[in-house]
């Protein structure tokens, strides 16, 4: 390294949280510190209130038609480039996981597990309603088929580790299927949904389509669990969080679904597939008669 | 003959004139926006757009002055000579007689609105003696709405009756009639309306899509709709009705392919001010900065020709 | 009182005239042509055997655009020989990895889109805004579509393990020389399959700068091959005893005669083949609308399209009036240079073909003919669009499929009478039918014998509809989870 380089005071950046297509800070002003994994002082993360999750709702539900209207192709096309955005800087992804403690062999299988994941779901979106609809045989002159419909907005409560994977793997199916996201990232290792905001942001994904929050579970599960526009919850949870979820879906009749990974079971291919698009889906059935 | 007797005979006439189906018609006026028109035809294509160009302004905010220098621009949109006159300018009734004075001898129209623009919501009566005002102030061309909740509710004798009373108020006058296709919402309703509404006019009448006061107006799809019912209504009665999309044509560009539906739709005789006219503001300064590009070769800055008609 | 109609004896007609020519509007892009194309086998680009090349000649111009290697026997031995040694690794790749090729193979194409539908242009005759806008990205989308598909084997046939083929050897035709080659090699490589490939004589650049493309995104030599060449080399690639499977698309004629070829052998076969589709319209239809469809049911693409709607049922009640705006539709179709952007139809694909055609309107009836007035370009091959009224199912125009931009025109009184009408052909490809009732919609498409039932609109593909005919129009699938069956073995 150069003597001027050696010299050079490096520029930090100040992490935002993306809601809207905009990169904001919380409407609370608060934030909380993040430090590597040597325990120095790295960032200080926007500390989000049940106000921002609001207003990531409302930009949610805003974006909800038009994303549902898009094609299936259009979907899964910006998907697949949201998995090369995130493919051309892996580099700056896994040195952000490894700096936060991760193993580099870890960092770099999950980097790459998420951008497979990415693209298995991207070639999902013009595929699942072939295979989750269906033209019903009734015993009637009718003409009866069902297709799947995004529900809307989703709440995504993503898993403390691996917080970049665990992040992707959950958003995916949910916006592969035409719902909008609100998503609570990683609450230990917030950092790399700062940066996946940015690949979103340049990924041709309208803003308001997905939405990540940073902060505490338990300032932001309780509102998770009672706002009453999210339609359904797909969490990484404990068992107590478990129950509070579960008992304020009740008050707005939420789907509310678990991720029973944990740890290496992100890696493996049973913790992606058809099934997981499906929860997020609704059915609707429709008749017509068959006549002159 | 009772309003009901009367009501669904006009029900099943208007049944007649067929549905049209939203998908098809919006991939028809897509294969416009693919045709490419350069060099002469371009040039061709932008004066045609501004000698069919009725020029408005209809503000809560207009002055005599404002309607002396729109006339100004009316006569001679730009220094360059070959570029020809408006067709009309636009005003409000109470504007007329300024118009009448800024117009002169030029040939360019004075067009008035008129019935309770833009919602038409006040008593047959007070919209008839709007009419005549604005015609004996010197309008050569009224703008009137037709009764939306009359149509929407099927009182489409109603509907017909009010515009044949406006006919006969206009006297001289031309008459365009606005569907507000907006508030009608789908085409068949827009098609519907064009066929009762040409069923009373005279030659040299027009129908026209919107006040411009929505958030809907023209779009190449209506236009679309009511142009393929002049070319229905005229191949059966003989008569030639215009046509006038109005708000939300702001591009040259746009313009262009709206001439190319009448062209591919109507054929020539509607290419001319006589048949179709664009109601725009800002439209007649985009024209002339791309009739300026054709001539120099060169993009125009916005500040050459100012997007904002206040400052005609 | 009633909306006012006056009788119009004297008949208004439309003026569509010069006043507003359009100028011409070329299109300036580069299509990167090489003088001369050789084979594409094992990944590089070799020479045939036999030294010998062909020309391939703009249909627009006559003027000869490239020469193209003539593949022989050992040629199309040595491209087997290849997919077969490629086969093992691609088949046992990881899916996720296998459909990584063909999303780059589709972001590659889509990149190079203007070069290709240029080439497109110039090779076929097709007008350069289809290529540009339908063939080209359609293309692409069936790559996109498709190597989705490659992780996803356990949802291709419930209950089932699917495998790979083999080896399959494709034919396919000059109207769509690219869009059909992505049909083809698609489905083939999502499954694992590897591919022997023969465009048809007369459009073999795009597949051969596809090859470019396929070298780019480094797709493992010998998993996709192309042998250039006639009818010979057809049967060569058809024959050839290393193909586990063979698909087809072309005439009847043709297919017939490989079906044939291929009977005591046990090869797995598709065909896509001839059609004689009937477009009805009913007396409720939205009728702009319907006209417009009867305008891309059989002028699409100068009616090079196996599934052109090219018999006009039309209700009787109507039908004086829907001849009149589609005669007035025509009369603004504008036939001529393929490169320009305002061509609607361009030129017809070869000499042979042109020549096919005029014989065949040779056999209608001329006082029913009727063609608006066009200039047609001096050199080159070009057809008017064509119409024939008062036709019955007994004329020659009625039955055969002429494959040009010519429609025969029947009437029918009832829904009963339009069924018998549409289905009284040996092919089933395509049907469309116009109304504004739905459940007359679901009866049609339950009792017309077709593989595809167009309802208010025509000519409309996607990569997750499956596409194929009833009887002689073929049988098997293209594109949607239906289309992969016939790439797989099924344990």
């Amino acid at each position: 390294m150069s003597a001027a380089a050696k010299n050079r005071i490096p520029v930090t950046k100040t992490p935002k949280v993306y809601i809207g297509g905009a990169f904001v800070r919380s409407e609370s002003a608060r934030t909380f510190k993040v430090s590597d994994r040597s325990g120095a002082f790295f960032a200080n993360m926007p500390q989000c209130t049940r106000k921002d999750l609001r207003n990531a709702v409302e930009a949610a539900a805003k974006a909800g038609p038009g994303w549902a209207r898009r094609t299936p192709y259009n979907r899964a096309q910006i998907l697949y480039r949201l998995a090369e955005m995130l493919e051309a800087r892996s580099g700056e992804l896994v040195a952000s996981l490894v700096g936060f403690g991760a193993r580099e062999a870890d960092a770099e299988r999950g980097m790459a597990t998420g951008v497979d994941r990415l693209i298995h779901y991207a070639g999902w979106a013009d595929k699942y309603a072939a295979l989750l609809g269906s033209v019903n045989p009734v015993a009637a002159p009718h003409f009866n088929f069902t297709v799947p419909e995004p529900m809307g907005v989703v709440g995504v409560i993503a898993p403390d580790s691996p917080p970049l994977l665990g992040l992707l793997s959950m958003i995916a199916p949910v916006v592969a299927s035409g719902n909008t996201v609100v998503a609570l990232a990683s609450e230990t290792v917030p950092y790399p949904a700062i940066l996946l905001g940015e690949m979103l942001a340049t990924s041709d994904l309208p803003g308001g389509v997905v939405n990540l929050l940073t902060g505490y579970r338990r300032e932001l599960v309780p509102t998770f669990a009672t706002h009453a526009h999210i339609r359904a919850i797909f969490a990484s949870a404990g068992a107590d969080e478990r129950k509070a979820l579960r008992l304020g879906a009740a008050a707005s009749v939420k789907r509310v679904r678990f991720a029973e990974q944990s740890g290496a079971g992100w890696f493996a291919d049973s913790a992606q597939g058809l099934d997981l698009v499906r929860d997020f889906v609704e059915l609707k059935t429709t008749w017509h008669p068959i006549g002159s | 003959m009772s309003p009901r007797n009367s009501t669904a005979a006009h029900a099943r006439l208007l049944d007649e004139v067929g549905a049209v189906d939203q998908v098809g018609v919006e991939e028809r006026v897509a294969k416009y926006t693919t045709r490419s028109v350069k060099k002469e035809a371009k040039v061709w294509g932008l004066k045609t757009a501004v000698s069919m160009t009725d020029l408005t302004t209809l503000e809560g905010k207009d002055t005599p002055g404002k309607i002396e220098s729109l006339c100004r621009k009316a006569i001679r949109p730009y220094e360059a000579p070959s570029v020809p006159t408006v067709a009309a300018v636009c005003v409000y009734p109470s504007m007329v007689r300024h118009a009448r004075a800024g117009v002169g001898s030029s040939g360019v129209k004075v067009a008035s609105v008129a019935t309770a623009f833009p919602s038409g919501q006040t008593h047959l009566r007070t919209r008839l003696a709007e009419v005549r005002g604005a015609v004996a102030d010197g309008a050569d061309e009224v703008d009137m709405v037709i009764n939306r909740g009359a149509f929407l509710s099927g009182e489409f004798a109603r509907v017909e009756d009010e515009i044949s009373e406006v006919v006969e108020a206009c006297g001289p006058a031309a008459l365009k009639v606005i569907l507000e296709v907006s508030e009608l919402e789908t085409y068949d309703n827009i098609r519907k309306a064009s066929f009762l509404a040409m069923g009373v006019l005279r030659p040299g009448d027009f129908i026209k899509t919107s006040t411009g006061k929505t958030t809907l107006n023209a779009t190449l799809a209506n236009n679309q709709v009511m142009i393929e019912a002049i070319r229905d209504f005229y191949l059966d009665t003989g008569i030639p009705i215009g046509m006038k999309p109005a708000g939300g044509i702001k591009t040259a560009k746009q313009s262009l392919q709206f001439l190319i539906a009448v062209k591919e739709t109507l054929g020539d005789a509607w290419l001319t001010k006589k048949r179709y006219r664009f109601g725009a503001s800002s439209l007649l300064n985009d024209l002339l900065r791309q009739l300026e590009k054709e001539r120099t070769g060169a993009y125009q800055a916005p500040y050459h020709f100012s997007d904002a008609s206040e400052s005609y | 009182m009633p909306t006012r109609k006056r009788n119009n004896p004297a008949g208004s007609r439309l003026i569509f005239g010069d006043l507003w020519e359009y100028d011409p509007a070329p299109e300036t892009a580069d299509p990167k042509l090489k003088g001369r194309y050789d084979l594409f086998i094992d990944g590089r680009f070799v020479r045939p055997r036999s030294g010998k090349y062909f020309p391939s000649i703009n249909p627009a111009n006559e003027r000869k655009l490239s020469d193209i290697a003539l593949a022989g026997p050992a040629d199309v031995d040595l491209a087997y020989r290849a997919a077969a040694r490629a086969f093992p690794k691609w088949s046992a790749m990881a899916g996720r990895e296998r459909g990584k090729y063909l999303f780059r193979i589709a972001r590659l194409l889509q990149d190079r889109a203007r070069e290709f539908a240029v080439a497109e242009t110039l090779d076929g005759g097709k007008p350069i805004k289809e290529s540009r806008d339908f063939d080209v990205p359609m293309a692409a989308a069936h790559f996109f579509y498709h190597a989705g598909w490659a992780d996803k084997l356990e949802y291709v046939a419930p209950g089932r393990r699917v495998s790979p083929l083999g080896v399959v050897g494709q034919v396919i035709p000059w109207n769509f020389p690219l869009l059909m080659l992505a049909w083809k090699l698609a489905p083939a490589l999502a499954m694992g399959n590897c591919v022997v490939l023969k465009p048809a004589e007369t459009t073999s650049i795009t597949a051969l700068k596809l090859a470019e493309i396929l070298q780019d995104a480094e797709l493992p030599p010998g998993v996709v091959n192309f042998v250039t060449g006639a009818g010979e080399t057809g049967a060569l690639v058809m024959g050839h005893p290393g193909a586990a499977k063979v698909a087809f698309t072309g005439s009847t004629e043709v297919g017939k005669a490989i079906m044939r070829q291929l009977a005591g052998t046990d090869k797995k076969m598709t065909m896509e083949l001839g059609c004689k589709a009937a477009n009805i319209i009913f007396d409720d239809a939205p009728i702009d609308q319907a006209v417009e469809g009867i305008v891309n049911a059989i002028f699409f693409n100068q009616g090079h399209v196996c599934c052109a709607g090219s018999r006009l049922l039309v209700q009787e009640s109507v039908a004086d009036r829907v001849v009149a705006k589609l005669k007035n539709r025509i009369r603004v179709l504008r036939v001529g240079d393929p490169l320009d952007k305002n061509t609607d139809l361009g030129a017809i694909n070869s000499r042979a073909q042109l020549a096919t055609i005029k014989r065949l309107v040779a056999s209608g009836v001329r006082e029913v003919m009727y063609q608006p007035p066009c200039a047609l370009p001096e050199r080159g091959f070009y057809f008017p669009p064509t119409l024939f009224t008062g036709v019955t199912q007994s004329h020659r125009i009625a039955r055969e499929e002429i494959f040009g931009p010519v429609l025969s025109i029947l009437t029918f009184r009832t829904v009963d009478e339009a069924i018998e009408k549409a289905n009284n052909t040996a092919y089933g490809l395509s049907a469309g039918v116009w109304t504004d009732k739905g459940s007359r919609i679901l009866r049609m498409s339950t009792e017309l014998r077709a593989g595809v039932v167009w309802a208010n609109t025509f000519n409309r593909f996607d990569p997750s509809s499956p596409f194929g005919g009833y009887k002689e129009s073929g049988f098997g699938r293209e594109g949607g989870r239906q289309g992969l069956i016939d790439y797989v073995n099924l344990a």
